[in-house]
């Protein structure tokens, strides 16, 4: 597809929406999909079918609005209603509120509330808004087009040189410079490399991008596409977990209209550069988000890391160069190359640039996927964003960064949202997933939670993991039951050390960091654990007494 | 200057190594002492047990030395007091994972945990014994596996995949799990891809892998064959 | 000495299923984690003769399949119930009840995560995250989902779903 074949095919169906004057949106992500938004899309078809309105009015299903909690969301285009925990038998009442023009209100969701107000919303840009399984609807809202830019007006060396500008750093926790690694992996004489996206997204509590496969595929599509012409690869490999299977079709679909609207695949826009992207499954292994563990289960592997260096950039998979970037890193990539690396630059903090998507979950009102500038305040997050802590509960913690990042509570509040200040306060920025916790929450037992994953993951090759991530959970495991004595926090403290600095990869690296993190800021739960109580009162503290 | 030499220092020492060796291979080749376990010389390093992390100047960590690459000008410290006690709780680890009773066991005085421990100063192991349930394979007409003395060091696994070239032995689970197995985790005696060469027994560092009619402190492992056998499959290649 | 294609392990027609997935990356060592897959989502499990067809098929060794089979939780070499019900242990729905919903699982119908009913009628198993956090705590009961549930509602919906059998 050329530019101009494009630009037309935007036009056509920018013109074929607007034949009809309303649309209904259904949200049909995973999380809505479970609540029955299937059943609401075609109970509301049904009803518009019935009073003749079809030419009035289209129900289309889109990708996540944000508001999980909510769902499943219907929003009224362009009225601008939008209607939460919506079922089938609400139809009548929906489609007679768009003859009406008047919402209907039980079911409304104020649109004028801080979840929605203060979001900016790159990554998500389409998310809600696009019916992921078109390719027509992507390329009306703009997509493919900074494709075609960087294919036609730009050489890879300037696709990098933006992608450094804006300063964008990888999303998938670590924060690496992306511009750097695309810079390192395009200077490899390597005649064969390859881009590979981790869509592995391990971290319990974390959707962000299964949010952003459902919603946008296309989007992912095209960051790698760009990314491919930018270091010289010319194949892809898409890691996605197998608990995604929603994920994992919607991709499926995309790769093949993408591939047969020649947007992918051979001389991709009638240029000579050619991309081919394949879909892998993961298969419940949580260290496969690292990345030499993913690329072992890539090549039919058991999915355990090696020692770095080398880097992916310089012996990755097969011995070859390869560029592997976390899914929401490449979802930036297209409104880079389309505003430029400064524009981007101009949002956020002056270490850590643009946005930020998170899951937001656990013990607060508005649970759901959020797209925040970076260095946003967490009490901005937690109590405006996501209405604080319901049930009248005082708040006690946020977990970000999963099983390997930490807990911040009520003091760090006002830390603004960025790699450096989260990484300063014991935990780190993660992949995105804040679980918030309130005072009915016990540290030791979230502890201990985190280290059973974390021994349960471990991948068995270096011995400070294997076997200290068992010896730390057991510690726990006694803490919590009240089994524990004064050595048992000395044993954890020198385990976490030890675990830390002396294990292969990050997830043996990382895993001590729930310890460290609840003794640093909850040191008074384990010492009343220790004698025989619970501050939170819900562990069963001395009942093998 | 020779580009494929390059000179380092290591615990103040000047020496001088190709490009491509290891710190692992220069410290042995100076007689400087960097402890190790699942390296064995001959066969792919695979830097998982550790015990050879060594301190590197400009390094933000601890790096494997068994897979590290030297570097010009690089400085290297493979004794500190926190190298000590981190490879000491290596070795503490270790002995509370499975079950290592060295008085009744068939390499008691040729056993490579055994002399490490006995070399960093090792007394006692302050983690609790974990005494898992672990079984003992005499499936086999020549050999014995006792899982309660393995240490996962994936030699077996290495030496019969790269150098007999059967790859009869992999590692099944993961975590505190793991253990080795034979081919669909058969009894070795039952499995259809070993040919009972022996080559496993013999790099195998415990006494996990042992001979039949060995006896407590009987099995002495020999392995001079392993660089004759690499240099042989390196030169066909 | 030419590689022969081994035959499949019986004469069900949906050997060719499994065939299909490996044929389809040419038949290559990297093949393997998609064809398990693939043999799972057919069979409901892997079995030995499965794990030494695809072994075979793709050339590989009998252990490193078992080791790639058995490193991945996703796979199991236990035949699955005819019910399976999986209980969401990611963080958020931890906080919210999953615990809880565990032990009445343990309580009402004996059942520890990975374990089956002796009847062969119920699998328990518990999932890291399936990303519904919204939903927490979350049960999926064979592929259907359910969110926000207490024990007892999950019981009430257990119970509704094995009568159905009856």
């Amino acid at each position: 597809m050329t530019l101009e074949e494009l630009q037309r095919t935007a036009q056509e169906e920018r013109a074929s929406q607007s034949k009809v004057a309303c649309h209904l949106h259904v949200c049909t992500a995973a999380s809505c999909l479970s609540a029955g938004s299937a059943q609401v899309k075609q109970a509301l078809e049904q009803e518009l079918a019935e009073r003749g309105m079809r030419s009035f009015c289209r129900v289309k299903g889109v990708g996540c609005m944000g508001l999980c909690s909510a769902g499943p969301l219907v929003a009224a285009h362009p009225e601008g209603f939008l209607y939460g925990r919506v079922t089938p038998e609400d139809a009548p009442d929906i489609t007679r509120s768009l003859v009406e023009g008047r919402p209907v209100r039980r079911l409304s969701v104020p649109t004028d509330q801080p979840f929605f107000r203060r979001q900016l919303k790159l990554v998500l840009e389409n998310a809600g808004l696009v019916d992921p399984e078109r390719l027509e609807e992507y390329i009306a809202a703009g997509g493919y087009a900074s494709l075609l830019k960087a294919l036609t007006e730009m050489t890879p060396q300037d696709v990098i040189r933006e992608v450094t500008i804006s300063g964008l750093r990888g999303r998938g926790g670590a924060g690496y410079p992306t511009g750097l690694k695309w810079s390192t992996v395009a200077k490899s004489t390597d005649a064969e490399k390859y881009v590979v996206c981790n869509a592995d997204e391990g971290d319990p509590g974390a959707f962000m991008d299964r949010a952003v496969l459902e919603s946008d595929p296309h989007r992912v599509l095209e960051g790698m596409t760009i990314a491919a012409y930018a270091v010289g690869a010319r194949h892809g490999f898409i890691y996605v977990r197998a608990e995604y299977p929603l994920a994992v079709a919607r991709l499926r679909t995309a790769i093949r209209q993408a591939e047969r609207a020649g947007l992918l695949g051979n001389r991709i826009a009638g240029t000579p550069f050619s991309f081919h992207i394949e879909v892998r499954l993961g298969a419940g292994a949580f260290v496969c988000g690292e990345e030499t563990a993913l690329m072992a289960s890539i090549e039919g592997r058991r999915g355990t890391p090696r020692p770095r260096p080398p880097y992916p950039a310089e012996y990755g998979l097969w011995g070859h160069s390869t560029l592997i970037n976390n899914v929401e890193t490449f979802a930036n990539i297209p409104v880079i190359v389309r505003e430029g690396g400064q524009w981007f630059a101009r949002i956020g903090t002056a270490t850590s640039k643009g946005t930020k998507v998170f899951a937001l979950a656990g013990r607060v009102v508005n649970t759901g996927l959020i797209e925040v500038p970076m260095g946003i305040s967490l009490r901005e997050i937690i109590f405006e964003i996501g209405g604080g802590i319901p049930d009248g509960r005082r708040f006690k913690a946020v977990q970000t960064g999963g099983p390997s990042g930490g807990c911040i509570p009520e003091e760090h509040l006002d830390t603004p949202v960025d790699y450096e200040s989260l990484a300063a306060l014991g935990s780190m920025m993660g992949s995105g997933g804040l679980i918030v916790m309130d005072d009915t929450t016990c540290m030791v037992d979230l502890a201990r939670f985190f280290l059973e994953f974390s021994k349960g993951e471990s991948c068995g090759k270096c011995v400070p993991c294997r076997v200290g991530t068992a010896h730390l959970y057991e510690l726990l495991d006694r803490l919590v039951k009240g089994e524990a004595n004064g050595e048992s926090l000395r044993m954890l403290e020198e385990l976490s050390d030890l675990l830390r600095h002396t294990s292969l990869c990050g997830l043996g690296q990382s895993a001590p960091n729930p310890v460290l993190s609840t003794l640093r800021y909850f040191r008074e739960e384990y010492e009343a654990h220790l004698a025989g109580r619970c501050l939170a009162g819900t562990c069963r503290v001395g009942a093998n007494r | 200057m020779n580009a494929g030499i390059k000179t380092l220092r290591i615990d103040g020492r000047d020496v001088s190594a190709r490009a491509d060796q290891t710190i692992l291979q220069v410290a042995r080749e100076n007689d400087i002492f960097i402890p190790s376990l699942c390296y064995l010389e001959g066969l792919s390093p695979v830097g998982a047990c550790r015990l050879c992390l060594v301190e590197v100047k400009g390094a933000s960590r601890l790096l494997p030395a068994c897979v590290t690459r030297v570097e010009e000008g690089m400085e290297v410290t493979t004794r500190s007091e926190r190298l000590e006690a981190y490879r000491r709780m290596i070795l503490e680890l270790l002995f509370s994972e499975r079950n290592h009773i060295c008085s009744v066991c068939v390499s008691n005085g040729h056993c490579e945990l055994q002399s490490l421990a006995e070399r960093l100063n090792l007394t006692h192991v302050h983690f609790p014994y974990r005494y898992p349930r672990l079984p003992v394979d005499a499936s086999h007409p020549r050999f014995v596996a006792d899982h309660n003395r393995c240490i996962l060091c994936t030699r077996c696994v290495r030496v019969c995949d790269e150098i007999e070239g059967a790859h009869t032995w992999d590692v099944m689970g993961r975590g505190i799990e793991a253990r080795v197995i034979t081919d669909l985790n058969q009894p070795w005696g039952e499995s259809e891809s070993c040919t009972s060469c022996g080559k496993c027994v013999h790099v195998c560092p415990t006494g996990a892998l042992s001979e039949k009619g060995r006896s407590v402190a009987e099995m002495a492992k020999r392995r001079q064959f392993l660089p004759y056998l690499t240099m042989m499959r390196t030169q066909a290649r | 000495m030419n590689w022969v294609r081994p035959t499949p392990p019986s004469e069900d027609k949906r050997w060719k299923i499994v065939d299909a997935a490996m044929r389809r990356m040419g038949y290559r060592r990297d093949a393997l984690i998609e064809a398990l897959h693939s043999v799972q989502e057919t069979f409901g499990y892997l079995d030995d003769d499965s794990l030494r067809y695809v072994a075979q098929s793709l050339r590989l060794p009998l252990s490193a399949v078992y080791g790639v089979a058995t490193f991945y939780h996703f796979f199991t070499l236990k035949p699955p119930g005819k019910h399976t019900c999986v209980v969401c242990t990611g963080t958020a729905c931890h906080i919210k009840g999953a615990p809880q919903l565990l032990e009445m699982m343990e309580r009402e119908y004996q059942l520890k995560p990975g374990e089956t009913t002796a009847d062969g009628r119920l699998s328990l198993l518990t999932a890291r995250c399936v990303g519904s956090c919204g939903l927490a705590p979350v049960v999926v009961l064979d592929r259907e989902l359910g969110g926000k549930l207490t024990p007892e509602q999950l019981r009430h919906w257990l119970e509704k779903r094995l009568a159905y059998d009856a």
